[in-house]
């Protein structure tokens, strides 16, 4: 029996598990009101499906994990000894005589020992299954037997389930903790192998980007003859450069719409503004990049033709004024929601002494919420820095050293998704460079993100 | 003084209400109000709780303007000038009619800023040592002078609650107001505080009309020359404060004042 | 009294010193707060000026693509070229597992049949001098027309000997022709069609037997790269289904269990603490980062295969989980404690309070939270592109583990299309096809949110 199926045989175990433990805890009872009893029945039920399946469950999870080397270390066995001399070989050797084993069919005929080694594998693959069956047909009966007899009037079947449902929820709650930890590793790992192909003084401070390719297939040896310049300064500037030009068209933008939304709008215009403004945040930014490239870009270069300057239509600006539009609804919902927590008695304390709204908005309101939107801010400028779409489509991909808005840039972003959808050989320092960007990518923004949430954090507790 | 003594001819009015009614939406809050108030005068609003004394208060500096939801009928006026005229400029009614609140809101800045506040925007000081002088004499008529002059540019929201209030008020001086309106000032204070504040009260009639609303009715008969009593929206009685206390007119005031309800 | 009273416009009043200085300053400061206020207007028509204008534009571009042009011709489904053995029956004492053995050969003996030969004859019916120009006769209809005459073929064999008229996808170029999306007035050398096939289908057009009609290629065929005209999206949408399926099975129960937890049972302290910065970061890192961590573990160290949906849905549920968790615990903290209280003086224990009093109240809520970060995982592209979800397939994936891409990924492959004039308004269509399904999943987060919101 495969996984699936055994995981669909435990579920209909459990359920008839369940009724089991109701119905004794039931006529435990006496029939009567279940009151005398500790736990309610369905708390037995659950109790006796719970150790009736459990344990199998683990065991599973546990044969799924080991068995595998298992077998293949009882499979090579059979293999002429000196065929095996590497790792490497041995692998590929297995990969071939499970492909037998599991009528796959191999590139090329299969050699007698192969067959052999095969059917052994095929035979031994069988067992496993049927030991697995077995075995956790016997754990779940016995896990059924056993707290079957249990029950008592007594017996805390309640607390026992409660537990179960805790570790459930504790572990879900460490998936999230576990997603971070995942995203270092896998990142340190990754940079370090990158790093012995190249110093990270050369990348962190090189100003020339142009990574040359790397051959699939080419040994160590002599990738380091064809390596090319890996600077990260060019993809960081031109990520500045775009973030920027985003955040001159959305922090202005979005903060006199929230302002407006906020102060002056009244009540109707403001539930029905909002929602559309929010639309904006909605949309994909592969959208958005879409628009940038077939229409902002050609308008851009358009009206710079027409009054005599050259602007590349896949620019710096293009992205960045694209990418500002995409912020607008983050910065306004945001600084909106911190304007409102601005107390009347502040806007009250002005108007009273004669100010006008703006007067109060400019000198009071924005002053006291001033910790609060900076910090939304930056929390703008972090999802700049690491927004991808649109500079993909829209920048121009051209990684220079160059503060000019109307030239074609490159950035971070950019040049992760291109080294590693290229066809550049996973283990070469051309791919492992997108770990070392992204590694960057996210120390910054990790950065960003927890001085404005402290920010905002702060902010809060100043008016609660 | 009597209530004769006080509205003869000789004293000017300051301000004038005649059928003031306020809705919040379909609720009607007050139901015509007609008052005078006389010039350098105290006069203290008292009442239960929702009687509509804040309400009306408000309605004397258009402070109600800011909350959507409210309307204003009938006729207020400041020396003889309709403050519900369209063309009567809101700004300046404030400059000329301040507001102290209930909670002492000083601005999240400096004490120094939360005085130069107002002569900033109303343009009441155009060089930097007519601003100090300004800061100075506010802070001095406040009876804070002393208590903060070394650290004039420090947080005004480090002060305690009764100097945060008196801050307040200076800042409300500091722009020359010819009547100020207090909602409660001491709701918030402990009471040496509050004694404080109507000590300055006391000094402050003999520059400003004031007009103090308060739930504390020792603290009316303290502080004011006059006591107006509402309830459920009504103006029930007013007349000097020593009559209203002593010898009131109503039934409906002297449960209130003797503590049948409140 | 009214009578008495002065207005202000009426008299000059005298003021006092203060009061002049205050007057002079009004006008300058009237002047700023009308500016500081249109300032906020135009900002505000400025933002959703950019709604509209972004939405015209796809539109604009989009909605021709839904249309497409296609030619009815008379098909006669000649048995000298459709030369096929009988359509094999399930016989007596047959295993299930023979019969799909010798249906799929004879399926096999249908591909190989030459389709366009069927296409030719009826061509020349419409155009009297085909005979002479053989090779441009290919360029009319749409390669991949011919595997659905083979459907046709498979579906019902009888229909061989008969003649159907049936409307066929023309070639893209020709679309782009007689749509009008390239320039007429080009030099012959610069037209992708030769000018005996602009003058065909011009005529053709004219006669009515080439015709405008709506496409269903779009929504029914999967990519394709040798016939342009009858590239669909229904392998990228089944690619973002089964993606969506993996967020809404594994997020949703693990994030609502995740938020139960930190927000009802967790001790406070500092390491409960640490998780919720943790959590509030993983909402804002960058979703390329996701798909770099995708990429190195589910790929490099788990060996899952590259392109498939599964690995998709699992990178997209990590990025989700924190969205559904900071919703659901900011809907379980709006639920008063005066409900917990209520069940726990009743002898409810904790976890029966939480599961069975505050939780149905936090539904509506979770829903709201949940099916916005559905819709954002639906419109991510980046980390897709790094799981090798940008690869071209050719067909509709059957499971979550066959090869795929997203529809946010086909939008961006057709965008990068050599064919412009073709695939700029396909892709618009593509657009439209996500947004309308991205805002139908808002307006019903919104929809919620409004039909069940409590305030307590």
């Amino acid at each position: 029996m495969n996984n699936l199926s055994l995981i669909f045989v435990l579920l209909i175990f459990m359920a008839i598990a369940y009724q089991f433990g109701m119905t004794r805890s039931r006529r435990m009872a006496g029939g009567q009101n279940s009151a005398s009893m500790h736990s309610r029945p369905h708390h037995y039920g659950m109790m006796v499906g719970l150790w009736a399946v459990l344990p199998p469950f683990l065991l599973l999870l546990l044969w799924n994990w080991l068995a595998p080397g298992v077998l293949q270390t009882l499979t090579l066995a059979t293999v002429p000894a000196e065929l095996l001399t590497d790792s490497e070989q041995a692998a590929v050797l297995m990969r071939r005589i499970s492909n037998l084993a599991n009528n796959f069919g191999v590139v090329a005929e299969a050699a007698d020992w192969e067959v052999a080694a095969a059917s052994y594998l095929s035979a031994l693959q069988q067992k496993s299954a049927l030991m697995l069956t077995a075995l956790m047909f016997i754990l779940a009966s016995l896990g059924l037997l056993l707290s079957f007899k249990k029950i008592q009037p007594s017996l805390r079947a309640r607390h026992q389930v409660e537990k179960a449902l805790m570790a459930v929820l504790l572990l879900c709650s460490t998936v999230a903790i576990l997603t971070t930890v995942g995203i270092v590793l896998s990142m340190v790992g990754e940079t370090l192998k990158f790093f012995s192909f190249i110093s990270p003084a050369d990348f962190f401070f090189g100003t020339t980007w142009n990574p040359r390719f790397s051959t699939v297939g080419l040994a160590e040896g002599s990738l380091t003859g064809s390596q090319g310049s890996f600077g990260l300064l060019p993809l960081l500037a031109g990520t500045l450069l775009v973030a920027l030009i985003a955040m001159l068209v959305a922090i202005p933008l979005g903060l006199m719409v929230a302002i407006y939304l906020a102060e002056y709008a009244p009540q109707r215009v403001r539930n029905t503004v909002k929602p559309i403004i929010e639309v904006l945040a909605g949309i994909p930014t592969i959208v958005y990049g879409f628009f940038a490239l077939v229409t902002v870009g050609p308008f851009f270069a358009e009206f710079g033709q027409s009054i005599g300057m050259t602007i590349r239509a896949t620019s710096a600006l293009t992205a960045g004024v694209v990418m500002g539009i995409m912020i607008i609804p983050f910065i306004s919902s945001l600084s909106d929601d911190i304007l409102t927590q601005v107390p009347k008695s502040l806007r009250d304390g002005s108007l009273g002494l004669g100010a006008t709204k703006s007067e109060t908005i400019r000198q009071v309101v924005l002053p006291a919420a001033l910790p609060g939107i900076v910090g939304a801010v930056l929390l703008a400028v972090s999802r700049a820095i690491g927004e991808t779409m649109i500079v993909v489509l829209a920048a121009g991909n051209s990684p220079s050293l160059t503060a000019n808005p109307f030239e074609a840039v490159s950035t971070v972003t950019v040049t992760i998704v291109n080294q590693l959808t290229g066809d550049n050989d996973f283990a070469s320092p051309q791919s492992l460079v997108a770990f070392a960007l992204g590694l960057t990518l996210f120390a910054i923004t990790l950065l960003l993100n927890i001085v404005a949430l402290v920010i905002v954090r702060k902010y809060r507790e100043q008016y609660e | 003084m009597s209530e004769v003594t006080m509205l003869n001819n000789a004293e000017k009015i300051k301000m004038t209400a005649r059928d003031v009614k306020v809705f919040y939406g379909d609720n009607q809050a007050i139901h015509g109000i007609d008052m005078d108030i006389v010039e350098n005068e105290v006069i203290a609003f008292i009442g239960p709780s929702g009687c509509g004394k804040s309400t009306f208060l408000r309605c004397l500096n258009r402070m109600n303007d800011t909350i959507d939801i409210c309307r204003v009928s009938g006729e207020i006026a400041l020396d003889g000038y309709n403050i519900y005229d369209p063309a009567l400029d809101v700004v300046q009614l404030r400059a000329q009619v301040g507001m102290v609140f209930q909670k002492p809101n000083p601005f999240p800045k400096s004490i120094y800023d939360n005085i130069a506040y107002g002569p900033k925007l109303h343009g009441l000081a155009s060089k930097k040592s007519d601003l100090d002088d300004i800061v100075e004499s506010s802070l001095r008529r406040a009876g804070l002078w002393e208590e903060v002059k070394d650290r004039l540019h420090q947080p005004g929201t480090g002060l305690s609650g009764g100097q945060q209030q008196r801050l307040c008020i200076a800042r409300t001086i500091a722009v020359s107001p010819e009547v100020i309106l207090m909602d409660e000032p001491c709701s918030a204070l402990d009471p040496i505080a509050t004694s404080i504040i109507e000590e300055l009260i006391d000094e402050l009639k003999q520059n400003f009309t004031i007009v103090i609303v308060t739930h504390n009715m020792q603290q009316a008969a303290r502080v004011s020359d006059r006591t107006a009593f509402f309830h459920l929206g009504n103006l029930i009685e007013i007349g000097g404060t020593n009559d209203v206390f002593t010898n009131p007119k109503q039934k409906k005031t002297e449960d209130y004042i003797t503590g049948r309800y409140g | 009294m009214t009578t008495e009273l002065n207005t202000v416009t009426s008299a000059n009043k005298a003021y006092s010193k203060v009061q002049q200085q205050v007057v002079r300053s009004l006008k300058k400061r009237h002047r700023q707060e009308k500016l500081f206020r249109t300032a906020g207007l135009l900002a505000v028509s400025a933002s959703i000026l950019l709604v509209i204008l972004l939405f015209v534009n796809i539109f604009a571009k989009g909605l021709p693509a839904f249309w497409q042009h296609s030619i009815t011709l008379d098909i006669y489904f000649d048995p000298a070229i459709v030369k096929i053995s009988e359509q094999p029956q399930p016989q007596a004492g047959e295993t299930e597992n023979e019969f799909r053995q010798r249906d799929l050969a004879w399926r096999s003996e249908v591909g190989l049949v030459n389709f366009n030969r069927l296409i030719f004859p009826a061509l020349q019916q419409v155009i009297p001098d085909a005979q002479q120009h053989r090779r441009e006769l290919q360029r009319i209809v749409t390669s991949g027309e011919r595997f659905a005459l083979r459907d046709l073929v498979i579906a019902d064999p009888s229909i061989i000997g008969q003649t159907k008229t049936l409307h066929l996808l023309t070639d893209a170029n020709i679309d782009v022709w007689l749509k009008g999306n390239i320039d007429r007035s080009l030099p012959d050398e610069q037209q992708q069609l030769s000018a005996k096939v602009r003058e065909w289908v011009d005529a053709l057009k004219q006669q009515g037997v080439i015709s405008n009609r709506f496409s269903f290629a779009l929504f029914m065929n999967p990519d394709s790269r040798s016939s342009l005209a009858s590239a669909g999206l229904a392998g990228a949408f089944m690619g973002s289904l089964y993606m969506m399926l993996v967020v809404i099975v594994l997020a949703i129960p693990m994030g609502v269990a995740a938020a139960i937890y930190l927000e009802e049972f967790a001790p406070k302290n500092r390491l409960t603490d640490l998780v919720e910065v943790n959590i509030n970061n993983l909402a804002a890192v960058p979703s390329i980062v996701f798909g770099l961590l995708g990429a190195s573990i589910f790929i490099g160290w788990f060996n899952l295969p590259m392109s498939a949906p599964v690995v998709g849905g699992l990178v997209l549920t990590l990025m989700t989980l924190p969205t559904v968790i900071i919703a659901t615990r900011s809907t379980l903290k709006a639920i008063p404690p005066s409900i917990r209280q209520a069940a726990l003086g009743l002898g409810a224990s904790k976890t029966q309070a939480v599961f069975h009093h505050v939780l149905p109240l936090a539904i509506p809520g979770i829903l709201t939270g949940s099916i916005i970060g559905v819709a954002q995982a639906l419109g991510e592209t980046a980390p897709l592109l790094l799981i090798g979800m940008k690869s071209f397939v050719a067909s509709v994936p059957g499971s979550a583990m066959d090869q795929a891409t997203a529809l946010p990924v086909q939008i961006y492959l057709w965008q990068g299309n050599e064919l412009r004039n073709f695939f700029e308004a396909r892709t618009s269509a593509a657009i439209i096809v996500l947004l309308v399904m991205m805002l139908s999943l808002n307006s019903l987060a919104i929809w919620l949110r409004k039909r069940y919101e409590v305030r307590w």
